[in-house]
C-alpha cells in the first residue's frame, strides 16, 4: 500500500466545519488514479494533505508506511522533497532559474546525487532541446514549462507524482503530448500518480476513476 | 545551488538591487571616509610633534601653552626671561633645548624667531626630522626659512625679500620695513603647522625690534644706520648691539634620560625665579584631542544613521519583493524547501548586497586616497598613510554585515511566515 488514508478530518483555522473528511482511501503503489470533483469539492485540501504541507485535525495519513503527521515539520519538507513530485496546473518553475537548475534544485532538497546528468536526459526524453537547457524558464512556452516540470517532478524518482489540472493552460494537441510523456514517464519510473482534474475527456487514459464528491463526506464545502 | 539560487534572484531583480547596492555603497563610503578622516586627522594631529620631551613657557594652562607653542594659535600670557631659560637649559638632564620666540607674522603667517638646533632636534610623525625642499637653514641675521605652505600660497622663492610685520593680524600698520627678510630657505610639506610658519634666528627678531618699545616703533630712536648691516656674514657678527634676547615665548627640552622627564618638570614648575609651566606635548595632545571627542561621536553618529537609512532601504525592497515571490515560495515549498531555507535565501540576497557594497566602497576609499593623496598634501598639507585598512575599519566592515543580517530578519521573518502558511499553489 503506497498511501493510506483512514478517518481524515480538516477543517481551516478555527471554523468546525470540516472541509474534508474521509473515513477510508487508498493508492496502491504503481497505480494511475485520476480524480476529479467540482471546483470547491477538496481536490486542493487533498492534495496538500498528501504533500504534507496541510495535516489533518484528526485521522491519519501513511504514505510508504511513514505517518506523515509523526513527522517534524522540517522533516517533513525532506520527506516530501524525496518521496514526492508535484505537478501544478501553471508556474511550477523558478522563473529566473534555467531549466536544469529548476530541476537541480528539487534534487538539492533531496540530496539526490548527479542530479546534472540526470536532469538532461529526462529533459531530452520529454523533447526539450538542449539550446533551451539554460533558459530561464520564464522564457519557456507553457508546453515546455509543463515538461520541465514533469522532469523536475520525477528527478528524485518519487514514489509519488502529484498533479493538479497540469493540462488547463494548454491547447488540445499539446495536451495530448503532455498526457502521452506524464504517463510513459511515470510507468517508466514505476511511479504512483494521482490526476486531479474536471476534465473528464482525460479519464480514459487512467486505470482509476474517482470521483472526490464520493469519497469526502464533508459535504462538498470546499 | 544555494548561492546560485541567491544571485540568479537578485539578477532577476536587478534594478531595485542595483539602487539598493548603490545607497550601501554610498553609505559604507561615507562610513570608512568618516572613519578614515578621523583616524587620519588623529595621527596627524598626534604627529605634531614628537622627541620633545618637555615644553615650557610662562605658567598658565596646559593646553594654552600648547596651543600656542606647537599650534601657534592664540598668545602667550608671558614671556619667559632669558636667564630662566639659561637656567634650565644648563641643567645637565637637558640635552638640546630650541628657544622659541613669537610675536611676529607675515600676511597672516606666524613668524617663529629660534635658533639652528630647530632645524637639528625638532622632530614631528614617527620621529622625522625638518628637511629643506630647497635652499639653507638661516645663517645671517636676517635669513627667513619657509613653511612650505607660506612659500606655496604667497609664492615665494629663495632670495626674495619680504618684510614681517608687528603682532599677529593679516594686515598690520606696524611694519618692520626698515629690516626686510631674505629667503634662505623652504621646508619640505610636513602636514603640521610648521609647514604655515616663518622661521628666523632670535637675534634677527631681536634686531627688527631695535627701537621699539612696548610692541611700537620710536619715531625718535631709529636704528643707528649700519649698526645692524644687512648680509654682512654669519650670526655670530659683532654688531653694535647686543642680540641676545631678554625675553622668550616658549622653549622645547630634549633630555639625556626619559627617566628624568617628571624629575626636571616638577623642578620648572616649582622654579622660584619666575612662574613657569612644563608639560609633556604628548600627554596634553592627547587631552586636546579628547576635546573634539565629541565632535567625533557625532560624526561618527551621522555615518551610522546614514548606514542605518540603507539598510532598512536594503529591508523594504525585500519585504516588497516577497509579495511578488508567493509563486516561488509555493514551488519550493512543494520541492521541498523548508521555511527556513527561505528566510536563509532572504538574508544571503542582503548579505551579497551589503558585501557588494562594502568591497566596492572599500575599493572606491582606497582609489580615491590614493589618488588624492598628493594633492591633499601639497595643497592642505594633509598627509594621508597609504594603510588605508585599519583594524578598526574590519570592525566597521563586520558590523555592517552584522547589522544587514539583522535589518534582513524583518523581510526574512516575513517570508518564513508566509512559507509557513503557504499551499500548493494551483
Amino acid at each position: 500500500m503506497l498511501v493510506s488514508i483512514q478517518n481524515i478530518s480538516f477543517h481551516y483555522g478555527s471554523a468546525n466545519i470540516p472541509v474534508l473528511a474521509i473515513p477510508q482511501w487508498s493508492v496502491q503503489s504503481g497505480e494511475r488514479v485520476f480524480l476529479h470533483g467540482p471546483s470547491g469539492s477538496g481536490k486542493s485540501t487533498l492534495l496538500n494533505l498528501l504533500a504534507g504541507i496541510l495535516l489533518p485535525n484528526s485521522g491519519a495519513i501513511e504514505i510508504l508506511g511513514q505517518r506523515l503527521n509523526a513527522l517534524s515539520a522540517r522533516r517533513r519538507d525532506k520527506w516530501r522533497a524525496r518521496h514526492i513530485g508535484v505537478v501544478f496546473q501553471q508556474f511550477n518553475l523558478i522563473p529566473y532559474f534555467g531549466a536544469v537548475d529548476n530541476i537541480r534544485l528539487a534534487a538539492h532538497f533531496a540530496r539526490t546525487p548527479n542530479a546534472t546528468g540526470r536532469a538532461k536526459e529526462l529533459l531530452q526524453a520529454l523533447g526539450i532541446d538542449e539550446n533551451l537547457h539554460h533558459q530561464p524558464a520564464s522564457q519557456l512556452s507553457i508546453g515546455q514549462q509543463q515538461r520541465v516540470a514533469i522532469a523536475r517532478a520525477l528527478i528524485n524518482q518519487p514514489e509519488l507524482l502529484i498533479v493538479d489540472e497540469p493540462t488547463s493552460a494548454l491547447d488540445t494537441q499539446n495536451r495530448n503530448a503532455f498526457m502521452t510523456l506524464l504517463l510513459e514517464q511515470a510507468q517508466r519510473n514505476d511511479t504512483a500518480l494521482i490526476f486531479v482534474s474536471h476534465d473528464l475527456s482525460l479519464a480514459g487514459r487512467f486505470s482509476r476513476v474517482e470521483a472526490l464528491v464520493e469519497i469526502n463526506r464533508a459535504g462538498g464545502q470546499h | 545551488m544555494f548561492l546560485r539560487l541567491a544571485l540568479c534572484s537578485l539578477w532577476n531583480r536587478k534594478g531595485s538591487a542595483l539602487l539598493t547596492f548603490l545607497a550601501i555603497t554610498v553609505s559604507v563610503f561615507v562610513l570608512l571616509g568618516v572613519e578614515q578622516i578621523r583616524h587620519q586627522a588623529k595621527s596627524s594631529f598626534g604627529n605634531t610633534v614628537s622627541g620633545i620631551d618637555l615644553i615650557v613657557g610662562a605658567r598658565t594652562g596646559d593646553i594654552n601653552l600648547l596651543l600656542y607653542s606647537v599650534f601657534r594659535l592664540g598668545n602667550a600670557t608671558n614671556n619667559i626671561s632669558w636667564q630662566s631659560y639659561q637656567h634650565i637649559a644648563d641643567d645637565p638632564n637637558v640635552a638640546w633645548t630650541i628657544p622659541i620666540s613669537l610675536g611676529d607674522s607675515h600676511k597672516g603667517y606666524r613668524v617663529m624667531g629660534t635658533t639652528a638646533d630647530y632645524f637639528t632636534h625638532f622632530r614631528f610623525g614617527q620621529n622625522k626630522r625638518l628637511e629643506l625642499a630647497e635652499g639653507a637653514p638661516f645663517s645671517d641675521l636676517f635669513d627667513v626659512v619657509l613653511g612650505s605652505e607660506v612659500a606655496r600660497s604667497l609664492g615665494y622663492s629663495l632670495g626674495d625679500k619680504l618684510v614681517l610685520a608687528h603682532g599677529l593680524g593679516s594686515t598690520s600698520f606696524s611694519q618692520h620695513d626698515d629690516k626686510p627678510f631674505r629667503v634662505a630657505g623652504i621646508l619640505k610639506p610636513t602636514g603640521t603647522p610648521v609647514d604655515q610658519t616663518l622661521h628666523v634666528s632670535l637675534e634677527g627678531i631681536e634686531a627688527i625690534h631695535i627701537g621699539w618699545q612696548n610692541g611700537v616703533k620710536l619715531p625718535g630712536s631709529p636704528m643707528a644706520p649700519g649698526a645692524i648691516a644687512l648680509g654682512t656674514g654669519a650670526l655670530d657678527t659683532t654688531t653694535h648691539h647686543d642680540l641676545t634676547p631678554k625675553t622668550i615665548t616658549a622653549f622645547m627640552v630634549g633630555l639625556k634620560s626619559k627617566l628624568a622627564t617628571f624629575q626636571l618638570q616638577r623642578q620648572i614648575n616649582t622654579y622660584t625665579g619666575e612662574p613657569l609651566l612644563a608639560i609633556l606635548p604628548g600627554v596634553t595632545l592627547t587631552q586636546l584631542w579628547q576635546m573634539m571627542a565629541v565632535m567625533e561621536n557625532t560624526l561618527r553618529l551621522i555615518s551610522a544613521l546614514v548606514l542605518l537609512a540603507s539598510l532598512l532601504g536594503l529591508a523594504a525592497m525585500l519585504l516588497a519583493s516577497i509579495r511578488e515571490r508567493q509563486r516561488e515560495i509555493a514551488v519550493m515549498r512543494a520541492i521541498g524547501a523548508s521555511p527556513w531555507f527561505l528566510l536563509a535565501l532572504i538574508e544571503m540576497e542582503a548579505v551579497l548586497i551589503a558585501l557588494a557594497g562594502s568591497i566596492l566602497a572599500t575599493g572606491l576609499l582606497c582609489l580615491s586616497t590614493t589618488l588624492t593623496a598628493e594633492v591633499l598634501a601639497e595643497r592642505f598639507s594633509l598627509f594621508i598613510e597609504s594603510t588605508v585598512i585599519t583594524p578598526q575599519m574590519f570592525t566597521y566592515l563586520l558590523a555592517v554585515i552584522l547589522g544587514t543580517v539583522l535589518v534582513a530578519l524583518i523581510p526574512g521573518i516575513s517570508v518564513y511566515k508566509s512559507a509557513l502558511h503557504q499551499k500548493l499553489a494551483r
